[in-house]
């Protein structure tokens, strides 16, 4: 499979913290991707880097076959690469209908389009996907008003709205209600089966990401520690030395 | 269906007084004028300010771009001097009337032009700018603008220029002007109105809220704000251009009232709820009334009534009188308050 996502020794430093040092990994097209590591390892960083929210030192990043290493949020975004935040980022005054709506996708947007109102169809897929999150008997609530695990699950409503080809997920389910945690993890995966977005996914939750990703990218201290299945990574001893904190 | 014909009722209502004001009160044209020129600068600049989270202090920069334009389009092409006009009998010919309302209305246009211009131009370059960056660039933009007019030769620097008399009967310019503005007002009213339920609307409501999120989904987040403050520059063009021929005499104080008018616009909007479409016109109306009470019967101190006034505003009615009542009434201003939707768990079962 070609990758739709590569990432080529990616190097960011703030100062003299190197918060991803030489990073390279690959995003197959249609696959589920987990990225995990302790806290402060470049997870987040490195979504950063990916989706232009900061200039990376060193190293390129490749999406859908072009290099977008010097492109900005905005452009990268309507490229159809789309990231959703960990601290959630919803319009909080915003109803959570038109939260949605607003996010469809912005590529080829006249200055007729911009001023007009929206289609019919627009909500009406709007709503269906708020149906698909849980969240359509709140429709008409301000964003704000919402916990944050709610938050979380419009975010994603609105990240699909935006028909990404891929789209990084950080801790999708930090703060959702356990008893949600299931049937979430079953809608990414229809995200990833039915609507084809290639999934590329920060994980705290083992159980989650052993049963949803099919390869697993481990990060510690900046550095790419381990790669491999589910299966490889959770009985890798360098992972579990990171993770519990053996030298 | 009620809701509709209740908003039918009060429009019909307001601009059934509104046409017929002039008649019922002469005296007053000037001032019901100036009336509908706040709420139009309330409006104008709330689209900005409030919908949008970029408050700007520098819009009052298009007003006087309107005044000048307009003024310098009479003086150089239909009022060109008088002796010249007579020795071709071209201009002395046609009726000053005919003169008057062709060059107020190619002035017009062309200020509508140049302040989009400007607009667009100075957008592209401070909007980037976020937050209070943004308010005191505008602030700087707007005293640079009035430095300029009082030192530029052509339009007459520091002594000023003059629009031309209006043709007519005294007090006639008064009842033009008072419909102009009215028109002008109700025109950007409801062009607004239209425009904050389209994706425009929801856009610019996004970068308030979040900017970076905007981004992060992919909305053009410049070319939004550019285009907003385009929109309030055509406005505001319009109507200094007008102004300065209702007042007939233009200087840096008139076309670039910094303290007063581009002051009040911010105070106008804030006190009636930014962010909300009526708000603006409320804060105009009590505003303008409030003040010309002050002028009237508290002179010597208006200033000072004004300035209390003012902190008024700030302290007790900080999200407005529209965000009062809304907090108030949150049901008849289409808040959801039903519990049960707040209260609804969310489920994932199988949905579809």
């Amino acid at each position: 499979m070609t990758p739709i996502l590569d990432v080529r020794d990616v190097t960011k430093a703030f100062g003299g913290v190197i918060a991803n040092d030489g990073i390279t990994l690959k995003v197959p097209q249609g696959a589920i991707i987990g990225l995990i590591g302790p806290n402060g390892s470049g997870k987040t960083t490195l979504f950063n880097s990916i989706v232009g929210y900061h200039p990376i030192d060193r190293g390129s990043i490749w999406f859908d076959g072009r290099e977008i290493s010097r492109l900005r949020v905005p452009q990268i975004a309507r490229l159809g690469l789309l990231r959703t935040f960990q601290q959630t980022r919803i319009y909080g005054k915003m109803s959570c209908l038109e939260n949605v709506q607003i996010s469809v996708p912005h590529v080829h947007e006249g200055l007729r389009t911009m001023l007009s109102p929206y289609p019919s169809e627009v909500t009406e897929r709007a709503e269906g996907l708020l149906e698909f999150v849980g969240l359509y008997p709140k429709r008409h609530l301000r964003g704000g008003e919402m916990s944050f695990g709610q938050q979380k699950l419009l975010e994603l409503a609105m990240a699909l709205m935006n028909q990404p080809k891929v789209l990084l997920l950080d801790e999708p389910t930090a703060g959702i209600s356990p008893v949600l945690i299931n049937s979430l993890m079953e809608r990414l995966k229809r995200i990833n089966a039915d609507l084809g977005v290639t999934l590329f996914v920060i994980e705290h939750n083992m159980r989650v990401i052993m049963n949803l990703a099919q390869h697993i990218y481990c990060l510690a201290h900046g550095q790419l520690l381990a790669e491999g299945p589910p299966e490889a990574i959770q009985t890798d001893q360098r992972v579990i030395d990171a993770y519990l904190g053996a030298r | 269906m009620t809701n509709t014909t209740r908003n039918l009722l009060l429009y019909t209502l307001i601009c059934l007084i509104s046409l017929l004001a002039p008649h019922l009160a002469p005296a007053f044209r000037v001032q019901m004028a100036l009336l509908w020129m706040m709420i139009l600068f309330a409006l104008t600049w709330d689209l900005g300010g409030g919908q949008m989270g970029y408050n700007s202090f520098g819009n009052i920069v298009f007003f006087g771009i309107g005044c000048y334009v307009a003024a310098v389009v009479q003086r150089d092409l239909f009022f060109a001097v008088e002796g010249q006009s007579q020795a071709t009998g071209d201009l002395a010919t046609s009726s000053p009337l005919f003169n008057y309302f062709n060059g107020l209305a190619v002035g017009l246009a062309l200020a509508v032009i140049i302040a989009v211009a400007v607009a667009a131009g100075l957008g592209s370059g401070i909007l980037g700018l976020r937050g209070q960056y943004f308010a005191i660039c505008t602030l700087g933009v707007g005293i640079a603008a009035g430095e300029i007019a009082s030192g530029w030769g052509y339009i007459g620097a520091g002594s000023g220029m003059v629009a031309p008399i209006f043709p007519g009967g005294p007090g006639q310019n008064a009842t033009f002007f008072y419909y102009f503005f009215f028109a002008l007002a109700v025109t950007c009213f409801f062009t607004l109105k239209r425009l904050y339920a389209s994706r425009f609307g929801l856009a610019i409501n996004a970068i308030r809220d979040d900017e970076d999120k905007a981004e992060a989904m992919g909305i053009h987040t410049t070319r939004y704000k550019t285009i907003a403050w385009c929109i309030s520059a055509v406005f505001l063009a319009l109507a200094g251009g007008a102004f300065g021929h209702l007042n007939n005499f233009i200087d840096r104080e008139v076309a670039f009232p910094g303290i007063t008018f581009g002051v009040w616009m911010v105070l106008m909007a804030i006190l009636g709820g930014k962010g909300t479409l009526w708000g603006p016109v409320i804060g105009a109306t009590i505003f303008h009334a409030t003040q010309e009470l002050f002028w009237t019967y508290l002179l010597g101190w208006q200033r000072v009534a004004l300035g209390l006034l003012i902190v008024v505003i700030v302290v007790f009615f900080p999200l407005g009188i529209m965000g009062w009542l809304r907090s108030r009434w949150p049901e008849r201003f289409g808040e959801t308050v039903d519990l049960e939707a707040r209260a609804a768990p969310i489920s994932l079962g199988e949905t579809r």
